[in-house]
């Protein structure tokens, strides 16, 4: 058989395939492929989103199906935007948002820098400190629990041994003072590791040959790091940043075991609180103003931010 | 700062996203400042403003 009659039949769809498709046109057949996919992703994010905001406007309570649901407008949004308590989970949120990013970006980028360097037993001090992310939010609440115990813990131990402050004079999640500190140090010793491998990844994608051209127009290792380093790394950092920020706006498990959002409210975060109104006070209309006002927060700052990002990617 | 207020008149992108960025960032800093309670009522209306106004020039021409 000659090459161009292979090719042809190679070419020509199996006889039943071509025979059930005919007549349909490549759109069709496009849309045929991705009409499930759309599907579930109407099913699964927009129809819900449609109905939390439509419930928003409404006093219905999910424990009382047989109440009447009543229209009430924009009093679940004025109620929440009044409210001093919601106001204090947002400041204990921002408290927590602003210094988890801060210290995992910090030690996240210090660990992927000397990670970067070649040295012996590389590869097992990468396993190492990717460790604490590969484990459960709950496990680490528990044991983190354990080691912040005053009487028994290491936590207080080893403050104690170095400062030389009585172990058990401190409690770090009884304490009003020390307990949003407790969760932030919590969050960063299981998610610096994250910030760590996609600084990394940036780290490894910078070429040798740049900093060697450097090396030859005699530029110090400083002014290597600002000037080369730094900017060809921002787009990953930037991108971590991201990720981290919207995963600990949402912030739920890992708290809940540590604070249960105590001692009184200090750590009660806002989808704790949230939670709190929606499946324990049953306020399913309140609970999705809530939500609605988060939604659109996290909207709005993850669109400035992607742009932000875009603007680094085209530099 | 004359370029940005004649993209504005305008309807470029580049300022109305500008503009509608700093909303936002004024909106989330309301929602989260411990100083006013006002601010804080009024900072979900703002960030509302800013990321319907996001959506809508992101379709500006350049």
């Amino acid at each position: 058989m000659s090459g161009k009659a292979v090719d042809g039949i190679a070419k020509m769809p199996p006889p039943d395939i071509a025979r059930k498709v005919k007549g349909l046109s490549d759109r069709a057949i496009a849309w045929i492929f991705i009409a499930p996919t759309i599907f579930l992703l109407l099913a699964i994010n927009i129809f819900p989103l449609i109905w939390t905001i439509r419930l928003s406007f409404t006093n219905f309570r999910a424990n009382r199906f047989n109440a009447e649901v009543k229209w009430i407008g924009l009093r679940n949004y004025e109620r929440i935007l009044s409210d001093p308590d919601i106001w204090q989970t947002m400041q204990a949120t921002a408290h927590f948002l602003f210094w988890t990013l801060f210290f995992q970006v910090l030690i996240g980028f210090a660990l992927a820098y000397l990670i970067n360097k070649k040295f012996k037993g590389n590869d097992l001090w990468t396993t190492l400190i990717v460790l604490p992310m590969m484990l459960s939010p709950a496990v680490v609440g528990n044991f983190w629990t354990f080691l912040y115990q005053p009487q028994i813990g290491l936590f207080n131990y080893v403050v104690g041994f170095f400062s030389g402050v009585d172990p058990s004079s401190f409690s770090m999640i009884g304490s009003v003072n020390l307990a949003p500190w407790a969760i932030v140090i919590v969050d960063t010793w299981m998610w610096t590791p994250f910030v760590m491998l996609i600084c990394l990844a940036g780290l490894r994608s910078i070429p040798d040959t740049i900093y060697e051209a450097a090396e030859c127009d005699r530029a110090s290792k400083w002014r290597q790091f600002w000037t080369i380093t730094i900017p060809m790394v921002l787009p990953f950092l930037m991108l971590a940043v991201l990720f981290r920020g919207i995963e600990n706006f949402k912030m739920f498990d890992l708290v809940v075991q540590l604070t249960g959002g105590g001692p009184g409210s200090i750590t009660e975060l806002t989808s704790i609180n949230l939670k709190r109104e929606a499946f324990e006070k049953w306020r399913t209309g309140y609970a999705s103003a809530y939500a609605v006002i988060l939604f659109v927060t996290i909207f709005g700052l993850a669109s400035i931010y992607v742009k932000a990002l875009n603007k680094v990617k085209e530099r | 700062m004359s370029g940005f207020i004649e993209g504005l008149l305008r309807f470029r992108r580049g300022s109305w996203e500008m503009l509608a960025s700093l909303l936002i960032a004024l909106g989330v800093f309301m929602l989260m400042q411990p100083f006013w309670l006002v601010a804080y009522t009024y900072s979900f209306m703002v960030t509302l403003i800013g990321t319907v106004m996001f959506i809508i020039v992101s379709h500006f021409q350049e």
